[in-house]
């Protein structure tokens, strides 16, 4: 601060995502308003992110475990499931709030200047406070079936759940900004969310989508989404397991070739996110 | 008590241009594309053409202009919501705006819970707001109030609140957008004494009003904006008096 008094600045000119790490106070007021707005009036509160994916799960084990019978080919198909969801349902919540984000907070934007990197960013940290119940729910039921994860399968989870933060914000970034312009950006991401549930083995298992697809089997592990599902079934549904049934529980070179890959497409897009949503960014109070 | 010294706004040259949008959907601007980019997606706008214009550390500015002129864009382009088209503008110190109070307010949280979050939204930190809470409660004499969720305000009481805590965010510069007219006769005055006591700490004011009595007792100097260019400079009265001028022109000009 006093560094900053004693010369010319150009007002508006912030360093992005950096800014929101000096911005933390901010933050963490937003979205701890986020949060109690959410739940504003209603009587179980944050219960309901235990209640909404517990539903979710049951009709999904139900429908898809019990009446077509999928638990016969895939044991504790229950922990298999639920493992994917809870991810993908982290996901499309970062996803289709952070593209919202900037037109929601328009009020703010067009007359004061933020860095405004903070509303995506402060919807994943909301997301992520919404995942976390979920997390428990998830963990408790392997516990329930005799779970045995290794040191590194927990490390592998916690990466993961950063990994999927970073996409997140990535692409939340590029959408939430296009979405200034187009608001048809909010139709794209609600098509993804959609689209995400299917492109991941969430309900299915990968060998299914190996038979098919046979040589080109690479393009579906080139979708993040489909990594991360498949480590967190590693570390979660795995330990689960009998030995006797631990055969083709995740795709060959997960670990090794997959997840760094994975990896490196979630940076990028984290960096191709703040470069597309700083270009945008100059002109969002006109915009909006 | 600051003399006049630093520079604390340096506008050079500045130009910002307003483009009119008419459309709003990837397919109007597929059509376009796809017709080869024929006639104009929209209509631009000159708002500002070529302000130049430096203020000093402690000095206090009343920007007058009739609708139109370019003052809230100028605001803007200072406090760093909008980016020029040309030129640039340079501030020196944290510079806050009480521009349009209480953008930064949720009506489903409390007001404490809104003097935190709009104090931080104006660039305060936790221990800032914890020192300063007590002294913005009493100045919006929001009193018990505090802890009732702000929809059930009157508008008085949000205006106040949020009055209140603009001028405890403490920057070197403020801008002022026309919110003089908070709540009822004794709580402007309290205002007015308000802002006059920031300005006798040195504070640079950059004060936006179509209250020209008003701007003239805050304010010495007083810069008139018309379609987006300055067109006088100078001590507050005098431009006071060419606005009245002119703006009497103006209505005789329309009767004719």
């Amino acid at each position: 601060m006093a560094g900053q008094s004693d010369q010319l600045v150009k007002p508006g000119s912030g360093r992005g995502l950096l800014d929101v790490y000096g911005d933390r106070f901010l933050l963490k007021l937003l979205v701890r308003k986020e949060i109690k707005v959410r739940y504003r009036g209603s009587v179980l509160g944050l219960l309901w992110s235990y209640v909404k994916p517990l539903v979710q799960f049951l009709i999904y084990f139900v429908a898809l475990g019990v009446f077509l019978n999928l638990q016969r080919g895939t044991p504790n198909y229950a922990i298999y499931l639920f493992a994917g969801i809870v991810l993908v349902n982290f996901f499309t919540e970062c996803l289709s709030n952070a593209t919202r984000s900037i037109v929601d907070n328009r009020d703010l934007i067009r007359k004061i200047y933020l860095p405004r990197e903070l509303f995506p960013v402060a919807t994943v940290w909301v997301s992520a406070a919404h995942f976390l119940p979920q997390l428990l729910v998830l963990v408790g039921a392997c516990l329930v079936v005799g779970w045995t994860p290794t040191v590194f399968q927990l490390a592998a989870a916690v990466l993961i759940f950063l990994m999927v933060a970073v996409l997140a914000t990535g692409l939340g970034l590029i959408f939430g900004a296009a979405n200034v312009y187009f608001r048809d950006s909010e139709n794209i991401v609600d098509m993804i969310v959609m689209v995400v549930t299917w492109a991941s083995p969430v309900l299915y298992v990968w060998t299914m989508v190996e038979n098919v697809m046979g040589s080109w089997f690479w393009v579906y592990q080139l979708n993040p989404m489909t990594v991360a599902v498949e480590v967190f079934h590693w570390a979660f549904w795995e330990p689960t397991l009998k030995p006797e049934q631990v055969i083709d529980t995740i795709p060959p070179g997960l670990l090794t070739l997959w997840l760094p890959i994975a990896m490196l497409i979630s940076l990028a897009l984290l960096f191709l996110g703040q470069l597309t949503f700083r270009r945008l960014a100059v002109h969002f109070a006109q915009e909006l | 008590m600051t003399p006049h010294g630093h520079v604390a706004i340096s506008c050079i040259d500045l130009r910002k241009q307003f483009v009119l949008r008419h459309t709003r959907s990837l397919k109007e601007a597929l059509v376009w594309l796809v017709k080869g980019r024929k006639g104009d997606l929209s209509k631009k706008f000159l708002a500002l053409d070529n302000v130049s214009l430096e203020v000093k550390q402690g000095e206090t500015v009343a920007l007058m202009g009739l609708n139109g002129s370019g003052k809230s864009t100028l605001l803007k382009l200072i406090s760093g919501v909008l980016q020029p088209d040309g030129g640039t503008v340079r501030t020196r110190g944290r510079v806050a705006g009480l521009i349009e109070v209480g953008a930064g307010f949720h009506h489903d949280l409390s007001g404490r819970d809104n003097v935190y979050l709009n104090g931080a939204i104006l660039g305060m930190t936790e221990k800032q707001i914890d020192e300063k809470f007590d002294s913005i409660v009493e100045f919006s004499e929001i009193g018990e109030f505090i802890d009732t969720e702000v929809k059930f305000y009157s508008s008085g009481m949000y205006l106040r609140l949020a009055f209140s805590i603009a001028v405890h965010t403490d920057p070197e510069v403020f801008l002022i957008d026309e919110i003089l007219a908070v709540g009822d006769e004794p709580f402007q005055r309290k205002c007015i004494a308000k802002i006059k006591e920031l300005s006798e700490m040195g504070k640079t004011l950059f004060v936006v009003s179509h209250d020209l009595d008003l701007v003239a007792t805050v304010c010495e100097r007083g810069v008139l904006l018309e379609h987006g260019k300055v067109v006088m400079d100078g001590e507050v009265h005098g431009v006071v008096a060419e606005l009245r001028r002119r703006s009497a022109h103006a209505e005789s000009g329309d009767s004719l």
